[in-house]
């Protein structure tokens, strides 16, 4: 077990250092050259041949490479131009915000899909599965920003049920993470019970059975414990997928976390900004990938093994 | 042998399931008919203001006789009109990133499972950085930081959408390397690229086709998404992202400016999806899965 750990935490620093590589190239590629990018469009000619030399940008690239690896090490991104302040430090008071957001759509994701789909393979071919399998195609098929748009002019226009952007209170997130949660919910839904099926007809579905259990019994008794291997999976590469799409949730619902925070950046070329939150995000999700590689390996006794 | 069967024998084979491939197709043809008619029908000027017909409800007239069937937005103009060259940007944007995407993707996948050793490593490495990031972060990234227009807009779509063809592709050729008459081909003195060309990738095709479906589904709502945050194609050329997020303000009095173009949008993708799913079905290989 423990040497699996090693492999899998060298593996996840390989991906760091590429993805650390690739922000790199992206930002050397870039029109108008990092420090005129980092300073921003009025910086005059001394203050970008300053930082040019400061940054070391005037020597060979293997160099700055190095440099910006070891400063990449150290959680130094240098300063927003805009924000006055560290960029990491602007990131990482946003932070909070964003994993606020992502872990409440996470949790109803999960909780509604889970029961969606225990139903739905439980009793396959019953109204709930078939409801559930339309409402799994189009929840995927609606643009995120748009469910949050109807949902605002219903919940909040309408009905005025809810505030329609900004954050604060517990009324705050519903909306942001009832968008969120949505396509989510669907993956999981479908997996739970397609996982949910295949265990039901496994030969120890069919000796709780014989032992007397009914099938309620044998469905939440062994079968879910089973069919969460693969939702677990699902659930941690997904995150990813969360994370990028709480990006423009954040933008309809004027939630003040990363999301928001990257795409002003972006628009107003504040690379500190963008590096710093591009990078801190990769990291989260390789150490999300990392966690959930573990805990799939201490629930699944055959991957710990090899075997399966 | 089944496997050497084409692509089109499969799909007529299959005709007897009617309605499942057909109305998809049908609507995903009526999207393509209008995006490439529509424009040279209607005269739409995207840039043009009319202030005096602000803000018109479905249905009703504007000021210079005609109809606005899904209304106006705030500077004026028809949003039927805005819906229908949206049509053509998300269709055309979306064509050629998948394009690429697959071309580069089947290239890339084809080659990594062909020769293996560490050209296979370091290019899996390079898919497993490449996910490390959510797809729309990196469209982002790229979208934001680099000019606007039409290249940057498909450069950064295509970035990432071209790792699932490489996967496929990758796993296709594997199995495939082993079979008897690439091993005898190889034997035979066959060079790589011949090998490629003729005994791998014609196997390789099929799975890309269903793949390439659902990857178009799924650009066309990145593509909207960019759009809506400001940062796809430049205002000058309608988009559906660009509408919903200009209807955003207006939410309250004007709700079918945001609303119509998510519909458009929906309805397409729903389409594309279902048809992809009866092309993965044909076509065989499982298309992108969560695992």
């Amino acid at each position: 077990m423990a040497r699996m750990v090693l492999r899998r935490l060298a593996s996840a620093l390989v991906v760091m250092w590429g993805a650390a590589s690739l922000i790199f190239v992206v930002i050397r590629l870039a029109p108008g050259g990092p420090a005129l990018v980092l300073l921003g469009p009025d910086a005059s000619r001394e203050e970008v041949d300053a930082l040019t030399t400061r940054l070391g940008l005037d020597r060979s690239l293997p160099e700055q490479y190095l440099h910006y690896l070891l400063d990449v090490a150290r959680l130094d991104f240098g300063d927003s131009y805009r924000l006055d302040m560290p960029a990491m430090e602007a990131v990482l008071s946003r932070l909070p915000a964003s994993l606020e957001l992502a872990a409440t759509a996470a949790v109803i994701a999960v909780c509604a899909g889970l029961v969606l789909g225990l139903v739905a393979g439980y009793r396959r071919g019953g109204i709930v599965d078939r409801v559930t399998s339309a409402l799994t195609i189009g929840l995927q098929a609606f643009p995120t920003f748009w469910v949050g748009i109807m949902l605002i002019l219903v919940f909040a226009l309408v009905l005025r049920l809810l505030p329609s952007s900004g954050a604060g209170t517990p009324q705050h997130i519903i909306l942001p993470a009832v968008t969120l949660s949505l396509p989510f919910t669907a993956i999981v839904a479908r997996l739970t019970r397609s996982s949910v099926v295949e265990e039901m007809e496994e030969p120890y579905a069919a000796t709780a059975r014989a032992k007397g259990l009914n099938d309620r019994q044998v469905l939440l008794g062994h079968v879910l414990r089973n069919s969460l291997t693969p939702v677990l999976t699902v659930v941690a590469l997904q995150l990813g997928a969360l994370i990028g799409g709480a990006v423009v949730v954040e933008n309809v619902f004027a939630w003040p976390g990363l999301g928001s925070l990257i795409v002003s950046a972006v628009s107003n070329r504040d690379y500190a900004v963008v590096q710093a939150a591009a990078l801190t995000i990769a990291g989260i999700i390789v150490l999300l990938n990392l966690l959930a590689d573990l805990a799939t390996a201490r629930l699944d006794p055959r991957i710990r093994v090899g075997a399966g | 042998m089944s496997e050497q069967i084409g692509v089109m024998t499969r799909l007529r084979a299959a005709r007897k399931h009617g309605a499942a491939l057909w109305i998809p197709l049908g609507i995903v043809a009526a999207y393509v008919v209008v995006a490439a008619v529509g424009p040279l029908v209607i005269g739409y000027d995207h840039v043009a203001t009319a202030v005096a017909d602000r803000l018109l409800s479905p249905g009703s007239t504007t000021s210079d006789g005609g109809t606005a069937w899904l209304g106006t937005d705030g500077l004026g103009r028809d949003v039927a009109s805005q819906i229908v060259y949206g049509a053509r940007t998300s269709l055309i944007i979306a064509t050629v990133a998948v394009t690429i995407s697959a071309l580069v993707g089947m290239t890339v996948g084809a080659l990594a499972g062909l020769v293996g050793g560490w050209v296979d490593v370091v290019l899996s490495r390079i898919v497993d950085v490449l996910l490390t990031f959510p797809g729309v972060l990196l469209a982002i990234v790229v979208a934001g930081l680099f000019a606007r227009g039409l290249p940057t807009v498909i450069l950064s779509l295509s970035i990432t959408a071209w790792t699932p063809f490489a996967r496929v592709a990758r796993n296709v050729t594997l199995s495939i390397k082993e079979r008897e008459w690439v091993s005898a081909a190889r034997l035979m003195g066959v060079r790589r690229p011949a090998l490629l060309v003729r005994h791998v990738l014609p196997f390789v095709v099929p799975p890309m086709v269903a793949m390439a479906t659902l990857e178009f589904a799924l650009v066309v709502l990145a593509e909207a998404g960019l759009s809506f945050l400001g940062i796809g194609l430049p205002s000058g050329t309608p988009s559906w992202g660009q509408t919903v997020a200009n209807g955003k303000e207006y939410l309250a009095t004007a709700w079918w400016i945001s609303a119509f173009p998510g519909i458009a949008l929906f309805v397409l993708v729903v389409s594309v999806g279902l048809l992809g799913d009866q092309l993965s079905a044909r076509l065989g290989r499982n298309r992108r899965s969560p695992l």
